[in-house]
């Protein structure tokens, strides 16, 4: 049999219906993030050299009208209370030594201003990339003889966006000269691509391919990361970045590695490496 | 021109003697000239249950790429893929099929999963290992179904 002539016309609209579509998606908005009337917010920045895509967007673009008012009012953002949670953390003393965060760094303005902005770096004693999350339970560890927070639990995620908070408008930068993060990057870019699960998609199908269309109710943005730990609406909570590749991995019907693994460390670096530019928004509003 | 006829008539016995209980098993189903000529079950395909699978998340999740007119009623269409109105003008039955089963045999790189196929992406969820999104039998409800968007 021949089928050619319908596979042909069949491209052939398939290939103009795409097109259309393309034409009256939706997008990123055109909008300018200026928090409390008062700190400047880049969400849209050149991309690094190398980057698939031209521009870095931030995933507040993809967001509706009244989501992006919410974050640009800190009175409004429901996330601003895990950060006066976790300025209550920094100054709570625990563990054997007899001290709190606040002992050894005094004024988080102070001594963490711009300090969220350049992790993940390299930590050269673990051999490996450490996070704000694995710096805390450091300093928890062998600073304050205390147990280190399990993932997501005790004070990890309003600790981390009180200290990530300090660092709100200052643009993401990853040090990958340092140590091996050459090589973390590399293995992170190979997981963005790799397709997982029953549905075989790769980060790229969804935030690189795809952003700015709608699956179904969701608006698909480029996948950053400087806005974590976000304040979710839908969850009426702070979200950890682990917590939120775990999802979209999962969504993939794949099993998800564990938080703080290799292969999540590995691609917190490379992702937070594809949205340099972008300030740090913790804690970001999103759906 | 006989010759063709005869190996015609093989591969159709061929397929036919392996189609089990539930249908063909997804790694054997044949793609010919990017066409899964044969059914994958013995039922006619039902439109009406196919329309069911399209729209239901936990099945076909078409609704969530595609958008389709059929389904105004129903909120929020995808943008991912082309719109689906007139697909069944647009291909043959097995075309259709061939893009359910496995969209890959057509469009290499595409995003759209295959709904019949254990050529799928690493690490499966355990409980999902050797088993395809949808049945050979939702597979052709839903081929019946796009045959109706004209
Ligand atoms: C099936 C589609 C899909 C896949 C595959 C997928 N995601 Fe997502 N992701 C989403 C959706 C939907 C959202 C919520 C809307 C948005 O921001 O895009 C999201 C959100 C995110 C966010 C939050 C963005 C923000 O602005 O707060 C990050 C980070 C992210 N994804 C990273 C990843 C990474 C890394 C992978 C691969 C391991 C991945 N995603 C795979 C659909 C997907
Ligand atoms: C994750 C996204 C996704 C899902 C889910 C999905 N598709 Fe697709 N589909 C696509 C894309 C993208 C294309 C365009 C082909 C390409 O990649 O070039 C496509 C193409 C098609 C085409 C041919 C396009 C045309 O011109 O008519 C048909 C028919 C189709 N899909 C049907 C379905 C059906 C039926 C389902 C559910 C059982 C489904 N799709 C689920 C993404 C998807």
């Amino acid at each position: 049999m021949n089928y050619s002539r319908f596979i042909a016309a069949g491209l052939g609209v398939a290939i103009t219906t795409t097109f259309v579509a393309a034409t009256v998606v939706a997008g990123p908005v055109e909008d300018t993030l200026v928090i409390d009337d008062e700190i400047e917010i880049i969400t849209r920045a050149p991309s690094s050299e190398g980057h698939p895509l031209p521009e870095v967007i931030s995933g507040w673009h993809y967001r509706t009208d009244s989501t992006r008012a919410m974050e640009a009012d800190s009175f409004a953002n429901g996330g601003m209370l895990g950060v006066e949670q976790g300025a209550a953390l920094w100054s709570t003393v625990e563990g054997s030594e007899g001290k709190s965060c606040e002992s050894c760094h005094q004024d988080a303005a102070t001594s963490m201003a711009g300090v969220g902005a350049i992790y993940p770096k390299w930590h050269e004693e673990s051999g490996r990339p450490m996070n704000i999350e694995l710096r805390i339970n450091a300093c928890r560890v062998d600073n304050m003889g205390a147990e280190p927070y399990k993932f997501d639990k005790g004070g990890q995620k309003p600790l981390t966006a009180f200290i990530k908070h300090q660092s709100l408008g200052e643009p993401v930068k990853v040090n990958l000269e340092e140590g091996e993060m050459q090589k973390w990057w590399e293995a992170g870019k190979e997981l963005y691509y790799k397709r997982t699960g029953q549905l075989n998609l790769s980060c790229a199908s969804c935030h690189e391919l795809n952003n700015g269309k709608h699956i179904r109710a969701d608006h698909l943005s480029q996948g950053n990361v400087n806005g974590f730990p976000t304040y979710r609406l839908k969850q009426g909570n702070l979200i950890s970045l682990h917590n939120r590749f775990r999802g979209c991995i999962r969504d993939t019907r794949a099993e998800f590695p564990d938080a703080f693994s290799d292969d999540l460390m590995a691609l917190e670096v490379y992702t937070t490496w594809r949205g340099q530019g972008l300030s740090v928004e913790t804690p970001a509003v999103r759906q | 021109m006989i010759r063709r006829l005869i190996v015609g008539c093989c591969a159709g016995l061929a397929l036919s003697g392996i189609v089990v209980a539930d249908g063909v098993a997804p790694d054997a189903v044949e793609i010919e000239n990017l066409a899964i000529a044969t059914p994958l079950t013995s039922t006619v395909g039902n439109a009406e249950e196919g329309k069911k699978i399209f729209a239901n998340r936990k099945l076909g999740n078409c609704l969530a790429c595609h958008a389709n007119s059929d389904m105004a009623d129903q909120l929020f269409h995808g943008e991912v893929g082309p719109s689906l109105d007139g697909a069944g003008t647009r291909w043959q039955p097995e075309i259709l099929r061939t893009i359910v089963v496995n969209a890959k045999a057509i469009f290499p790189e595409t995003v759209m999963p295959g709904f019949y196929s254990l050529d799928v992406g690493a690490d499966v969820r355990k409980d999902l290992i050797g088993k395809t999104i949808l049945s050979a039998q939702q597979v052709e409800d839903v081929v019946a179904y796009l045959e109706t968007l004209k």
